[in-house]
């Protein structure tokens, strides 16, 4: 196990130094003079040269990069151009709203989606099974901007349950602050939970009709043990794949669920720097989601050995 | 008393008739073989008893174990029963068990699920079953997953698993179909030894007539859901009467008519021919150990004749087939077809042909027959016309109006006579046999083995029979290559490697086959 997690580290920092190359080579690199991109076609050939100067432009580019790289690892993101304070205090700001949607949406994903996907599996072409199946099939076909716009049509604007957007910060009180989120976890959460319901349902078909199950029954165990103690974490490894895309996706991805319900998160702020041109928080954030997404993976690659055994021994 | 009693079972599935009428009884210490061909349904008969059918089937009749009545419990009670009053042990080692938990575990639950007992006592008893089942604790620790054992030792697995709680009756479903013959003897004789210790009823299922007569008290032979004969095993070559079985017993042993036309030539020459594989560091930086899988093989087949190339999994024959396919590359040594090297010169490949064992899984199931057939026309860079789909379809037996269908449309025999019209139809000089028969029921064998002989003499054909089946290459082989850990441990014509091997590999082998009573 120790060699596996040795070895998914080491995947786990070429990933993210390539990454940083990418980045940094299609920001900084390529042709094109970022200083003259942020200011627009207008600008004033001096200012140009200010703001080439205060972004260090006229060093070499391998300078520039580990100058960069080691500003990332201390801490140290750079100064946004637009809103003239560290990026870092901004993307912290961001992600305080970013993170826990993002964990608030996969938790009502995952506990739908598992007993749901179960229930139809168990019950294979049932009538609960069907309707699983048409429901999911909408949930999936929803676009999940007018889901949330029809939700606060419904619990905001009529029944007065939840606020209509905004967030009120984690200083208002937890439940305060959660109750805002959780109109936007649920309009993130269905067409995920529809997805990871019939990815569950599949999967779980699949183990019960394998071997192993039948040499289940065959000791005694009911469908149910059966299910329970053989067939579930067997199901799971597909599973666990999908809901790590999942967690990335809902992390960087929740970028129009953000705007209807006016949540400052981490989505809005890429897309607000991008309009801007303020390409230093661009850089530094599009390095954050990567550095997310790749955790999220190392984190679902233990996962999975945790869950099958064959991963640790061939590693 | 009876310990299993079945008594005019009829089975349907979703309407459709599977068993009818079937009686039979199995008595304490009494080991009952059935015999039958897939589909004959001999192990619907075991599930039966198991009450582990699938969806949408509906017995009729009467079961009783050990005087209960199956039919008319409830779920809970059947559940009861399983593992406890009856254990089984099913036809494929390498998926019966969970991958994901020890087999420790596996083996304790059945005991932890029907006796109240603590989890370390459960253990405990887990480790003394594997013991009695030859998998002792010093080398096998409870804590060993599935797939770090090999076919044979899973078997033992599944076995302990049935026979934890000590049931009265067992039932085994082709439990050495999987294994090769060594293995297989062993996994008889522990089965035998266990009936005889805790005096056990068994009921044994097998295709393989010598299997279950060498090991059974009683046998039923069944085809097309009915019992048709029952017998004493030891008197049944005498005694049988119906025609069904005396066709098996004939086909079991059948000697395809065969006139050998060898010319002196050699067709293929594999000269010293070794590879080594790359086996996964064992330290960090260490350099990666070698496994040597085929060791300084050389052998040649001459034209027209049939070579019998036998040995037990993992003895490197698949590493040698591929070589001389010219699939893989070796390290040392040369390969040559009709005096051209089958690596340098890859022209020469459409010379040979092979038919792998599976013939559903080397098919494409979403092309037509005509379309499968025609695929090594690829070769040639040219398509194949009507005229040669339709003759290599009739050569095998098959009709020119099959190749519209679709493969599963076929059953398994005629699968493999597919796979046969598709090594043909490039007029190859060699084919070689990849364990092409040993899928097939033993009637369905025979016929193959006549078409095989058949067309060697039509098409002048020479064969390289890959198999870890004895029997089989000793009716067809004209020559046999007995091959262990990578190498050729002794060659010589059928008759001399059969009546007086010299290699001590070659008689254990000779020792282990199931041999039918004479």
């Amino acid at each position: 196990m120790l060699r596996y997690t040795v070895k998914r580290l080491g995947s786990l920092l070429a990933s993210l130094v390539v990454a940083s190359l990418v980045i940094f080579a299609c920001i900084e690199v390529v042709p094109g003079d970022p200083a003259s991109f942020m200011l627009g076609i207008n600008a004033q050939p001096d200012t140009v040269a200010a703001l080439r100067d205060e972004l260090g432009l006229n060093r070499p580019p391998h300078e520039r990069y580990v100058a960069w790289v080691s500003g990332l690892v201390t801490g140290d993101f750079g100064t946004s151009y637009t809103y003239r304070s560290p990026v870092s205090e901004i993307v912290v700001e961001r992600l305080a709203i970013s993170l826990p949607l993002a964990i608030y949406a996969l938790s009502l994903t995952i506990l739908v989606a598992f007993p749901v996907g179960i229930l139809a599996a168990t019950r294979r072409g049932s009538l609960t099974d069907i309707s699983v199946m048409a429901t999911t099939q909408l949930g999936v076909a929803i676009p999940n901007f007018w889901f949330a716009l029809l939700m606060v049509l419904v619990f905001a604007v009529n029944l007065r349950w939840f606020s209509a957007g905004g967030f009120p910060g984690w200083d208002a009180g937890f439940l305060a602050a959660v109750k805002a989120l959780t109109l936007p976890a649920i309009a993130l959460a269905l067409p995920q939970a529809s997805i990871l319901a019939r990815v569950m349902r599949s999967s779980l078909l699949d183990t019960l009709s394998e071997d192993y199950i039948r040499t289940a029954r065959a000791k005694g165990l009911t469908g149910r043990q059966a299910l329970r103690r053989h067939a579930l974490r067997n199901a799971l490894i597909p599973v666990l794949t999908i809901i790590g895309l999942q967690f990335s996706f809902l992390l960087a991805g929740a970028i129009i669920i953000e705007n209807v319900f006016f949540l400052p998160g981490l989505g809005r702020l890429v897309f607000q720097a991008i309009s801007q041109r303020d390409l230093i928080v661009v850089e530094s954030v599009v390095m954050i989601l990567v550095f997310a997404v790749i955790i999220v993976n190392f984190l679902v690659d233990l996962a999975y050995a945790w869950v099958d055994p064959r991963l640790r021994s061939r590693a | 008393m009876t310990l299993l009693d079945i008594h005019n079972l009829a089975l349907s599935i979703h309407g459709t008739p599977v068993l009818k009428g079937i009686s039979l009884d199995v008595a304490p210490g009494e080991v009952c073989g059935v015999i039958g061909e897939s589909g004959s349904g001999k192990s619907l008969t075991a599930l039966s008893a198991m009450q582990l059918l699938p969806e949408g089937s509906d017995c009729s009749g009467r079961i009783t174990v050990a005087g209960r009545d199956v039919l008319s419990m409830r779920e809970a009670e059947i559940c009861r029963m399983r593992g406890a009053d009856i254990g089984m042990v099913f036809q494929e080692p390498m998926t019966a068990l969970n991958p994901v938990q020890t087999i420790g575990h596996q083996v304790a639950e059945t005991i932890l699920i029907h006796e109240g007992t603590s989890r370390s006592e459960a253990m405990s008893r887990a480790a003394e079953t594997l013991a009695r089942c030859e998998l002792p604790q010093s080398r096998f620790p409870l804590d060993r997953y599935p797939q770090e054992l090999s076919g044979g030792q899973r078997q033992r697995v599944v076995i302990a698993i049935a026979i934890a709680l000590g049931p009265k009756l067992l039932i085994a479903d082709e439990p050495t179909t999987a294994l090769d013959v060594t293995t297989q003897a062993e996994i008889l004789s522990l089965l035998r030894r266990l009936v005889e210790e805790d005096a056990m009823g068994l009921m044994l299922i097998s295709h393989d007539l010598a299997v279950v007569t060498g090991l059974a008290d009683d046998v039923v032979i069944m085809k097309d859901g009915e019992v048709v004969e029952r017998r004493a095993a030891r008197t049944l070559h005498r005694d049988m009467t119906h025609p069904y079985t005396k066709a098996l017993f004939e086909a079991s042993g059948h000697q395809p008519d065969r006139t050998e036309s060898r010319i002196e030539e050699p067709l293929l020459k594999v000269e010293s021919v070794s590879r080594d594989y790359l086996l996964p560091r064992r330290s960090f930086l260490g350099a990666h150990p070698k496994m040597r899988a085929v060791d300084d093989v050389r052998f040649e087949i001459r034209r027209g004749e049939c070579v019998g190339l036998v040995g037990e999994s993992g003895c490197g024959k698949s590493t040698l087939t591929r070589a001389i396919l010219g699939l893989d590359p070796v390290q040392e040594g040369r390969i040559t077809l009709d005096g051209q090297d089958v690596f340098a010169e890859p022209d020469v490949r459409r010379k040979m042909q092979v038919v792998f064992q599976d013939p559903f899984g080397s098919f494409n199931p979403r092309h037509r027959v005509a379309r499968l057939v025609s695929e090594p026309f690829h070769r040639l860079n040219r398509a194949a016309t009507a005229d040669e789909v339709d003759e290599a379809l009739t050569s095998v037996g098959l009709a020119p109006e099959d190749k519209q269908k679709y493969i599963h449309e076929f059953s398994g025999g005629q699968r493999q006579r597919i796979a046969i019209a598709r090594a043909l139809i490039i007029r190859p000089e060699l084919i070689i046999l990849d364990e092409a028969v040993s899928a097939l029921d033993v009637s369905i064998r025979a016929q193959i083995l006549d078409l095989l002989a058949d067309l060697s003499v039509t098409y002048g054909l020479t064969y390289l029979f890959i198999t870890h089946d004895l029997t089989v290459v000793r009716s067809i082989a004209d020559r046999i290559l007995v091959m262990h850990a990578g190498r050729i441990v002794e060659q010589g014509t059928t008759d001399e490697v059969f009546e007086a091997p010299r290699d001590a590999y070659t008689r254990r082998l000779l020792d282990a086959a199931p041999k039918l009573p004479v």
